[in-house]
C-alpha cells in the first residue's frame, strides 16, 4: 500500500521522526578500556567499571567523541562548542549502574540533515553520544513467560551515537531511503559496522498523522523493535494505517510505546509499570564537560573521505554510468572502492560495472559472501575482464572462473589453466569439427541451403558442442558458412 | 514546621525503594526540620549566578581508544549472587523497560 | 604516642622491623577492639605479607618507600583487591574487591602495611559512627562517646594510638570532624588533588581521601603519597605535587590568618567555653607571629542547605546500582526482578541511607530539579565566591572545626538535623573544593576539640605548614593520653 493511497483514500498524512541508534566501531568501550567487540563469548569483555562496580569511574572515549564529530560534519550539522554527559537515572537489568551516561540538553551536535536521492532533505534535530546497555536473555521464551532472566554485559558501555531526526519523513518509503543514505555515510567515515542484524544500527520511529494539508502534529506513538529496513517499512505501513483506522472510528491515537512484532505482523502496546519516565537528567559529577575547539574542527574536516552523494556524481562523471549504476556502486564504500580498482585495472568502467552488478553480485550470494570477505582481488576480476575482450575465454566460461574466484581468490590464469577452458583459435581443429558436423547434419544443411538461416545457428551450437565450448565462435561460424558455400 | 512537600511514595517507587507505612511516615517527620533550611535558600537571588557543577577548571578529559585487559569472566561473576553459566542471573522482567 | 615517621625511622635503621610493627599494630588494635569496635575487620595475611617485603628491601639496603613499614588502616569504603569491602553497610557486606582504589594502590606502593579496614557510617552518610550497619564505634578519650563520623573507625584507632596513619573521606566534614573528636589530625584535600578511583561514591563532586594521622608531618608525607593525577578519575587534576614535609614550618612570620566573623558569632551562641578555646588558639597564632584579618562568608549559613540537597542528590544517583543483580546481597522476595530490587535495597540500606534517597531523588525529579539541585548549585558558586573575597585578604582561614567536644552515643541519633549541624563549620569549605584539615587545639572537660584551617585551592603545603607550627608550639596531642590507649598492650 503506497502512502498516496492511505492520503487519499482516508484524508490523512503520515509525520515520522526516526531515532536511530548507531554502535560506534571503536577498539574499545566509551568510558572503559574493555574491547568492543560483537558476537565474543558473554561477560568477557568486562571490567569493574563497565559492571558497575562500587569506586568505580567513567573516562570518555577520544575517538568516540571524533567518530561523532565526523559524522556530524558528514551530515552538515552544528558541532557544539560546549557540550557535556548527563545521568538519565532509571532501573534495568541490562544498565549496570541504573543510569546510563548520555547527554541531554548540550548535545555534540544539532541541527544538519540527509539528503535522500530524491532530493528532499530530513533535517536532524541532534546527534548524540551514549553508552551501550548490556542483553538481557529470558530463559522460557517469550518475556513474559520467563521464569528468570540472563544477562551478558559484553555490550554494556560500548559507544552508541543517537541520531534523531526532525519529523519531516513523510512515508515508509521515505524512512527506508533515509536509513539507506545514513547508512551509507556511517559507512564511509568507517565509524560503524552499521549492520541492523548485529545490532550495530538500531532504529526506533516516532508516528503521527493527521488530515492531509494540515500543520498540527497529531499524537505520535513511538515504535520499537524493528530489526531490519524491511521491518521499518512494514512496521510503518501498519503502524500508519492503525492509526487512521482509529480516527476513522471516531477514536483517539494513544501516545504509548508501541513494540514491532515481526511474526504477526502488527504492533502491540508495551503497558510498563512506571507509565511517566522520570529520567531526572542531571550532569554527570565524574566527567567534565567537552569544549570543541574549532582547530580540532579544522582537523576532522581535512580528514573526511568523499561522501556517498559526491562520489556518486563523481561516478556519473567520471565513468559515464547510469543513476541507476552509480547509485548501487556508491551505496557503501566498500563496493565503491572495489568498483573504482577493477574499473582503473581493467581499463572499463562499464565492464566492472556490469560484473559487478551481475554476475559477481549473484556468485557472491551464492557463496554467502561479500566483497570484504571473499578472496577475489579487484586486480583479479579485472583481469578476467581483460581475458574475455582478449578472447582467451568466452563469455561463458569466465562465469565459471568468476564463480571459482570469488570462492577461492585464485587467480583468474591458474583457473583456466587447470580446468582447460582457453578457447581455441587452432582453425585446423575447428575445421575438423566443422567436416564432422556437416557430414552428420545433412537436413540442417539442405535447410540452410533453402534459405532456413536459423539451421546456421544450430550448426554452429553443434560445433560449439562438439568443441565442448572451447572454439571461438566466430571462427566456426565463418568456417562454416565457406564449407556451406 | 515546614511543610515536607515530598511525595514519598511516588519517589521511593522512583528510587526503587519500597518502604514501610512507617518509614516514610517518620522519615516524613524527619526532614520537616531540614525543610526550614532549605526554604530559605529561596530567598536568594540567584537569577544572575551560573550552577557550579564542578568545583576543578577541568576540560576535555578523554583517554585514547585502546582495549585493555578486562576481568577473567570468574573473577567478573565471583561476587553474582545468582549464575547461570557464563550469564548474571537475576528474576524475571515483567514489564517493558522502566 | 608514636608517629609514622618516628616508626618509618626505626625500621629503616633496623631497630624494628616491619613485621614486628605490623603485629605489634595488630595485637594492640586488636585488644582495644572491645571497648573501640573501630574495625570491621583485620587484614593481618595482608599484612604480614607486605611487611615481609619491606623487612627484604630494608634489610637489601634498598628504598622501601615513603610510608615504608608503617601500618596503617583505612577506611571500609576504599576498595581493597581481594578484600571485602562493605562501605559500613549491609548490602555489601559480602563483597570481595576484584581491584584496589589508587590510593590504596599508591600507599602499598610506598611501603605502608594495611593491618585492617575501618568502621563507618554507612556509605559514609553520617557525623557519628552510629549510622554504620555493623555496630557503632567509641570514641579512645571516652567510649561513651562517639569518635565522629562518617570516618569514625579511622579516627578511633589512631586517637587510640594503635596505627599512627589511616585513611578517610571527608565529603562534608568527615574526616575533619571525627579528627576534632579523637585529638588527631585530619587533613581534607583540594576537590581533584587526590584519586576517587576505587573509593565508593557518596557525593561525587564532594568526596575526597585524606589522611587522618597523629601528627602533621605524618599528614604532609602521607598526602604526598596519595595525591596526584590518576587517569582513571576524570575529575582529578594534573597539577604536580609538592613537597608537602619540606613546607612544614616552626614560625608563622608574614602570614595572615582570617576569622571568619559569621563562624564566630556561631561559637560565641554555641558555648562560651569553646569559644574561650578558640581565642586562645588564635592567639597562638599570633604569637608565632601571624597577623589576624577578620573575613567574611556571608553565605556560608546557606552550607547546610545546600549541601543536603547536592550531596543527597549525587548520592541517589550513585547508590542506584546496589541492587542485588551484580554482586552484594540479594533479597529474595519471589517476583519479578523490579520486587527483587525493591526488597534488597530495602533490608540492605538502612534508615539514614534511604532518607538521603529519597531526599536526593526528590530534588532531581521532574518540576523540582531547578528549584532545589539547580538552585543550590548556584549558591554553591555564592560561598565559593565569598571564599575567594575572603582569600584576597588572607594565606589561610582559622576556625573551628566543630560546635563541640564529642557527644555521647545516641545523643543525637533521633534527630537528623541535630546530626547534620555537626557539619556546620565544615560543610562550606566542602562545597568550594577548598583543602581543609583539622588540628588538635586543646580540651574541654577532658575532651579534644580540633581547630581547623582552610587554604585556597591546591594550597595544601601552606595549611599543613601552618598547622605544623601551630601543634609544634603547643603540642596539644602530646599533653594527654587517651584513657583507652592507658588499657591497651604497650608499644615501645
Amino acid at each position: 500500500m503506497s502512502t498516496a493511497a492511505i492520503g487519499s483514500e482516508t484524508g490523512f498524512e503520515a509525520v515520522i521522526g526516526l531515532e536511530v541508534h548507531v554502535e560506534l566501531s571503536t577498539q574499545s568501550k566509551m568510558f572503559c578500556g574493555c574491547r568492543n567487540e560483537f558476537g565474543a563469548e558473554p561477560n568477557t569483555h568486562v571490567c569493574p567499571i563497565c559492571l558497575g562496580m562500587p569506586g568505580t569511574l567513567p573516562v570518555i572515549n577520544r575517538r568516540a567523541v571524533e567518530y561523532l564529530c565526523k559524522t556530524g560534519l558528514a551530515l552538515g550539522c552544528t558541532i557544539a562548542t560546549d557540550s557535556k554527559f548527563d545521568r538519565k537515572n532509571y532501573f534495568y537489568p541490562d544498565m549496570p549502574k541504573n543510569y546510563q551516561i548520555s547527554q541531554y540538553d548540550m548535545p555534540l551536535t544539532t541541527g544538519g540533515g540527509v539528503r535522500l536521492p530524491s532530493g528532499k532533505l530530513v533535517r536532524l534535530n541532534r546527534i548524540h553520544l551514549e553508552e551501550d546497555t548490556g542483553k538481557t536473555f529470558h530463559a522460557g521464551g517469550h518475556m513474559a513467560a520467563a521464569e528468570y532472566t540472563l544477562v551478558d554485559y559484553n555490550r554494556a558501555g560500548v559507544p552508541l551515537m543517537e541520531i534523531v531526526t526532525e519529523p519531516d519523513i513523510a512515508n515508509p518509503e521515505e524512512a527506508e531511503m533515509y536509513l539507506g543514505q545514513l547508512k551509507a555515510v556511517l559507512s564511509y567515515l568507517g565509524v560503524s559496522d552499521v549492520k541492523m542484524h548485529e545490532g550495530s544500527l538500531r532504529c526506533d520511529a516516532n508516528v503521527s498523522i493527521r488530515p492531509v494539508g494540515t500543520t498540527a502534529l497529531g499524537t505520535k506513538a513511538e515504535v520499537k523493535n524493528m530489526n531490519s529496513f524491511r521491518s521499518v517499512v512494514r512496521a510503518l505501513r501498519y503502524e500508519i494505517e492503525r492509526q487512521a483506522a482509529a480516527l476513522r472510528a471516531g477514536e483517539r491515537v494513544v501516545q504509548e510505546t508501541r513494540n514491532w512484532d515481526e511474526g504477526r505482523g502488527l504492533t502491540y502496546s508495551t503497558r510498563s509499570k512506571e507509565q511517566a519516565h522520570d529520567y531526572r537528567y542531571f550532569p554527570d559529577p565524574d566527567l567534565v564537560p567537552l569544549t570543541i575547539e574549532r582547530e580540532t574542527i579544522a582537523l576532522w574536516n581535512a580528514e573526511m573521505p568523499e561522501l556517498p552523494l559526491a562520489k556518486r556524481e563523481r561516478f556519473l562523471r567520471e565513468h559515464g554510468l547510469s543513476d541507476y549504476e552509480a547509485g548501487i556502486l556508491t551505496e557503501d564504500v566498500v563496493t565503491a572502492d572495489y568498483f573504482e580498482v577493477v574499473a582503473q585495472a581493467a581499463q572499463s568502467a562499464k565492464q566492472a560495472a556490469n560484473w559487478l552488478l551481475g554476475d559477481v553480485r549473484r556468485l557472491l550470494e551464492k557463496h554467502e559472501l561479500t566483497l570484504a570477505t571473499t578472496r577475489m582481488r579487484p586486480q583479479a576480476l579485472a583481469e578476467l575482464i581483460r581475458l574475455v575482450a582478449a578472447g582467451t575465454i568466452s563469455g561463458k566460461a569466465a562465469k565459471e572462473v568468476c564463480d571459482v574466484m570469488i570462492a577461492t581468490g585464485q587467480a583468474p590464469g591458474v583457473i583456466i589453466e587447470q580446468r582447460g577452458l582457453a578457447q581455441t583459435s587452432d582453425t585446423g581443429e575447428i575445421q575438423s569439427l566443422v567436416d564432422e558436423v556437416v557430414s552428420a547434419n545433412a537436413d540442417s544443411v539442405a535447410s540452410y541451403k533453402a534459405g532456413k538461416t536459423k539451421a546456421l545457428e544450430f550448426l554452429v551450437g553443434q560445433v560449439m558442442k562438439a568443441s565442448r565450448g572451447k572454439a571461438k565462435v566466430d571462427i566456426v561460424r565463418a568456417l562454416l558458412l565457406e564449407r556451406l558455400g | 514546621m515546614a511543610d515536607v512537600p515530598i511525595d514519598i511514595d511516588h519517589v521511593s517507587r522512583l528510587a526503587r525503594l519500597a518502604l514501610t507505612k512507617e518509614e516514610a511516615t517518620r522519615f516524613s517527620a524527619q526532614f520537616s526540620r531540614l525543610f526550614e533550611f532549605i526554604a530559605e535558600l529561596q530567598s536568594l537571588d540567584v537569577n544572575e549566578i551560573s550552577a557550579t557543577a564542578q568545583v576543578i577548571p577541568l576540560k576535555n578529559v578523554m583517554r585514547e581508544d585502546v582495549a585493555q585487559a578486562c576481568l577473567p569472566r570468574d573473577v567478573a561473576l565471583e561476587n553474582a549472587p545468582a549464575r547461570e553459566g557464563p550469564y548474571f542471573k537475576t528474576p524475571r522482567i515483567l514489564d517493558g523497560e522502566s | 604516642m608514636i608517629t609514622g615517621h618516628e616508626l618509618k625511622t626505626a625500621i629503616a635503621q633496623g631497630r624494628l622491623s616491619a613485621v614486628e610493627a605490623a603485629s605489634q599494630a595488630l595485637a594492640r588494635a586488636q585488644s582495644l577492639e572491645p571497648q573501640l569496635r573501630a574495625y570491621i575487620r583485620f587484614t593481618p595475611e595482608r599484612a604480614l605479607a607486605q611487611a615481609r617485603r619491606i623487612d627484604d628491601l630494608v634489610r637489601a639496603g634498598e628504598d622501601a618507600g615513603a610510608l615504608a613499614g608503617i601500618p596503617i588502616a583505612v577506611k571500609d569504603i576504599f576498595c581493597v583487591e581481594g578484600e571485602i569491602t562493605t562501605a559500613g553497610s549491609r548490602i555489601l557486606e559480602n563483597f570481595r574487591s576484584p581491584y584496589s582504589s589508587t590510593v590504596v594502590r599508591k600507599l602499598e606502593e610506598a611501603g605502608a602495611v594495611i593491618i585492617g579496614k575501618t568502621n563507618m557510617d554507612e556509605f559514609a552518610m553520617g557525623s557519628s559512627c552510629e549510622n554504620s550497619a555493623f555496630f557503632p564505634t567509641r570514641n579512645p578519650w571516652d567510649p561513651t562517646r562517639v569518635p565522629g563520623g562518617s570516618s569514625g573507625g579511622s579516627a578511633s584507632t589512631v586517637g587510640a594510638w594503635s596505627v599512627p596513619i589511616a585513611l578517610g573521606t571527608d565529603t562534608g566534614g568527615s574526616i575533619r570532624e571525627p579528627a576534632s573528636f579523637c585529638n588527631i589530625v585530619g587533613v581534607k584535600p583540594t576537590y581533584g588533588r587526590v584519586s576517587r578511583y576505587g573509593m565508593i561514591a557518596f557525593a561525587s563532586s564532594l568526596d575526597q581521601a585524606g589522611p587522618m594521622t597523629a601528627d602533621v608531618r605524618d599528614a604532609a608525607i602521607t598526602l604526598g603519597v596519595i595525591a596526584g593525577h590518576d587517569p582513571l578519575d576524570s575529575t582529578s587534576v594534573d597539577i604536580p605535587v609538592p613537597d608537602y614535609a619540606a613546607a612544614l614550618r616552626s614560625d608563622l612570620q608574614g602570614m595572615r590568618v582570617g576569622i571568619v566573623h559569621e563562624f564566630e558569632e556561631q561559637i560565641a551562641s554555641l558555648d562560651p567555653q569553646l569559644a574561650e578555646l578558640y581565642r586562645k588558639a588564635y592567639q597562638a597564632l599570633e604569637q608565632l607571629g601571624a597577623r589576624l584579618v577578620e573575613v567574611h562568608l556571608p553565605h556560608a549559613r546557606y552550607g547546610l542547605a545546600t549541601y543536603y540537597l547536592i550531596a543527597p542528590a549525587e548520592c541517589s544517583s550513585n547508590l542506584a546500582r546496589y541492587d542485588g543483580a551484580r554482586y552484594g546481597v540479594r533479597a529474595d522476595p519471589g517476583g519479578d526482578v523490579y520486587e527483587m530490587f525493591e526488597r534488597t535495597r530495602a533490608a540492605g540500606f538502612g534508615d539514614e541511607v534511604k532518607r538521603r534517597i529519597v531526599l536526593g531523588t526528590y530534588a532531581l525529579s521532574a518540576g523540582y530539579y531547578d528549584a532545589y539541585y539547580v538552585r543550590a548549585q548556584k549558591i554553591r558558586t555564592l560561598i565559593k565566591r565569598d571564599f575567594d573575597q575572603a582569600f584576597a585578604g588572607c594565606d589561610v582561614i582559622a576556625g573551628p572545626a566543630v560546635s563541640c567536644p564529642a557527644f555521647e552515643l545516641g545523643a543525637k541519633s533521633q534527630d537528623p538535623v541535630a546530626m547534620y549541624l555537626m557539619d556546620y563549620f565544615t560543610i562550606p569549605m566542602s562545597l568550594a573544593g577548598l583543602p581543609a584539615l583539622s588540628v588538635p587545639a586543646g580540651y574541654i572537660g577532658g575532651l579534644p576539640v580540633g581547630l581547623q584551617i582552610v587554604a585556597p585551592a591546591f594550597e595544601e603545603h601552606v595549611m599543613l605548614g601552618a598547622a605544623h607550627a601551630y601543634e609544634q608550639t603547643t603540642r596539644h596531642a602530646w599533653a594527654a593520653t587517651p584513657p583507652v590507649a592507658q588499657t591497651a598492650a604497650s608499644t615501645s
